[in-house]
């Protein structure tokens, strides 16, 4: 390919159009570039050169350019099952696991004219927010290779800036889609709970956990979403919901608890930025208080658990994978904690306190969206940090995620907006959360927010 | 709340079927300590009146027609994860064993 990649599927599907480059040549370039960094890197765990070549080659010769993601080369984090392509879950567990179906949202991708082109690191069963514990190494930040690209879809953010995908799936159940976007300089939806299906994706913490799209844009973000979502038959949370989009003026909350203590200055400037660029926009702005949620995080830290070792209890290395002997250190954490919190003489102090405390942090948090459509906040309290700082202390490793809870015990939608770079060169960003079913909102809120900074996508290389 | 002992850990292993070393539990005891006093501060919460959350989707019984409809996946799709299988079934270790009363 002459050109440089496109970073958008506009510019994608329009250099297809006008015959500028083939589907072909975008999959040679992907693959070029995955080639020259992969083993640097460590962002993809499968290629699917073959699968890649043969569905652009099918576009090519039909020029069915009219569907959503024609042309558009997609990577999965290895959380999603595709059918007949190794999905490891970043577990030895499942080290030569091949899936006999895929996910539903792999299937409607691919039939939106996708071109799949392989699988992405993660932290083990989406267990982590830096990607450190992959049992298949740590994936490294593009911008700088000494820090980490955010986890648990630590792969998903990392192809983004690598330039090795033009969008890619994740999950979220505790920021492990926002998070990576945040620190790979990249857009991504963590869905309202419900609004798209999880089916064929390994389950984590049932009551948390979302699939959603990360890309360069507000708009190919929506537009993956969009393909992504709705009822499939076969996730019973799933409803066809949305909501309106409100066309009078926007009031966005800033909750004054995620403004205190630990936030680092530079993330805490890159929103007060945003805030004063949405204002000039005609967006209102009101301080809010949500005094629960400084709970959240613990919160979390005991349903998510939880649930994690009821779901992990199904890998008995009978009907497919390994034994349980092979778990790393952060699943048996994650498993022991879980089964701890749910024993006989704990269950009511642990497990039923954190499911009430969850209660109390959604009608707070339903009463603020009586006065206003969002609330900004930062992603993460840091920019990204560097390998290796946290891993020996899983606890710091989990106050990473503070201010990423509430979204996730909430069941709401919420958007992670790159912003800027810090001193260092390592990007920044926020989110911004809406009532359930409000994605639409946010969408046009990002979409404002990045047409009056005059935001460009961007790669590392 | 309760300190977690050696014990409990070695306890809640067996329940959740995973095979410690002495090494591992001598790592993860003060690491699962420091977690549950860090998520024992929920102790402090006042939660009376409220009911537990279990879920947030407001939805309950989802129902649809019962009738057969294409499965994703057929006998050997869900067979193809491993190669300990009999007629079509799943080969496991043996759970019950000979009555010694006879």
């Amino acid at each position: 390919m002459k050109n440089k990649l496109p970073l958008t599927i506009k510019e994608t599907q329009d250099g297809l159009i006008k015959k500028e480059f083939s589907a072909v040549e975008l999959v040679d370039s992907y693959l070029g570039q995955i080639k020259r960094y992969n083993e640097e890197y460590n962002i993809f765990l499968t290629i699917c050169e073959d699968e890649a070549y043969k569905k652009a080659k099918e576009l090519d010769k039909s020029g069915a350019y009219a569907t959503p993601l024609a042309g558009v080369v997609t990577s999965y984090k290895d959380i999603f099952l595709t059918k007949g392509v190794r999905t490891t879950a970043g577990s030895k567990v499942l080290e030569s696991y091949i899936p006999p179906y895929s996910a539903t949202s792999v299937s409607r991708i691919e039939n939106a004219g996708a071109i799949p082109i392989g699988k992405l690191n993660c932290d083990a069963w989406a267990h982590g927010s830096s990607g450190e514990n992959s049992d298949f190494g740590s994936t490294k930040n593009p911008w700088n290779k000494e820090y980490v690209p955010g986890g648990s879809s630590s792969g998903s953010g990392a192809a983004l800036a690598a330039n090795m995908s033009l969008i890619t799936t994740g999950t979220d159940t505790c920021g492990s889609i926002r998070l990576p976007a945040n620190y790979c300089f990249s857009v991504a939806i963590k869905p309202t709970y419900g609004a798209v299906s999880r089916y064929g994706v390994i389950a984590m913490a049932s009551s948390l956990d979302t699939v959603g799209p990360i890309g360069r844009t507000v708009e190919d973000v929506e537009t993956v979403f969009n393909v992504i979502k709705g009822e499939d038959g076969f996730d019973g949370t799933v409803t066809n919901e949305e909501r309106k989009v409100k066309s009078e003026k926007l009031k966005i909350g800033i909750p004054k608890e995620f403004f205190t203590g630990g936030i680092d200055p530079e993330v805490e400037k890159t929103i007060t930025l945003a805030i004063e660029v949405l204002k000039n926009e005609g967006v209102e702005f009101k301080e809010v208080t949500l005094p629960s949620t400084k709970y959240a995080i613990d919160v979390y830290y005991v349903i998510q658990p939880a649930e994690v070792s009821s779901n992990l209890g199904r890998f008995d290395g009978i009907r497919y994978g390994n034994g349980r002997d092979a778990f790393g250190d952060e699943a048996k954490r994650r498993i022991m904690l879980g089964t701890y919190v749910l024993s006989a003489g704990y269950y009511d102090a642990y497990y039923l306190k954190a499911m009430k405390v969850r209660s109390k942090i959604i009608s707070e948090v339903d009463k603020v969206f009586d006065e206003v459509d969002a609330l900004i906040a930062p992603v993460a309290p840091t920019p990204p940090f560097k390998l290796g700082d946290k891993v020996s202390d899983p606890l710091t490793m989990y106050l990473t995620d503070v201010y990423a809870a509430t979204a996730n015990l909430c069941g709401i939608p919420s958007l992670a907006l790159p912003s800027g770079f810090s001193k260092l060169g390592l990007p920044l960003g926020f989110q911004l959360m809406g009532p359930r079913f409000s994605e639409n909102n946010l969408f046009e809120l990002g979409k404002t927010c990045h047409r009056a900074m005059s935001y460009e996508p961007k790669v590392a290389f | 709340m309760a300190k977690l002992s050696k014990a409990d850990v070695e306890h809640v292993a067996g329940l959740a079927k995973l095979d410690l070393t002495e090494t591992e539990i001598n790592k993860f005891l003060p690491q699962l300590s420091q977690i549950l006093e860090h998520v024992g501060e929920l102790g402090k919460v006042d939660t009376t009146d409220l009911a537990p959350t279990s879920q947030t989707t407001g939805l309950t019984n989802v129902f649809r027609e019962d009738e057969v409809k294409p499965s994703s996946i057929d006998l050997d799709g869900a067979l193809s994860g491993t190669d300990n299988t009999f007629n079509g079934y799943f080969k496991v270790e043996a759970i019950l064993t000979e009555r010694t009363d006879k």
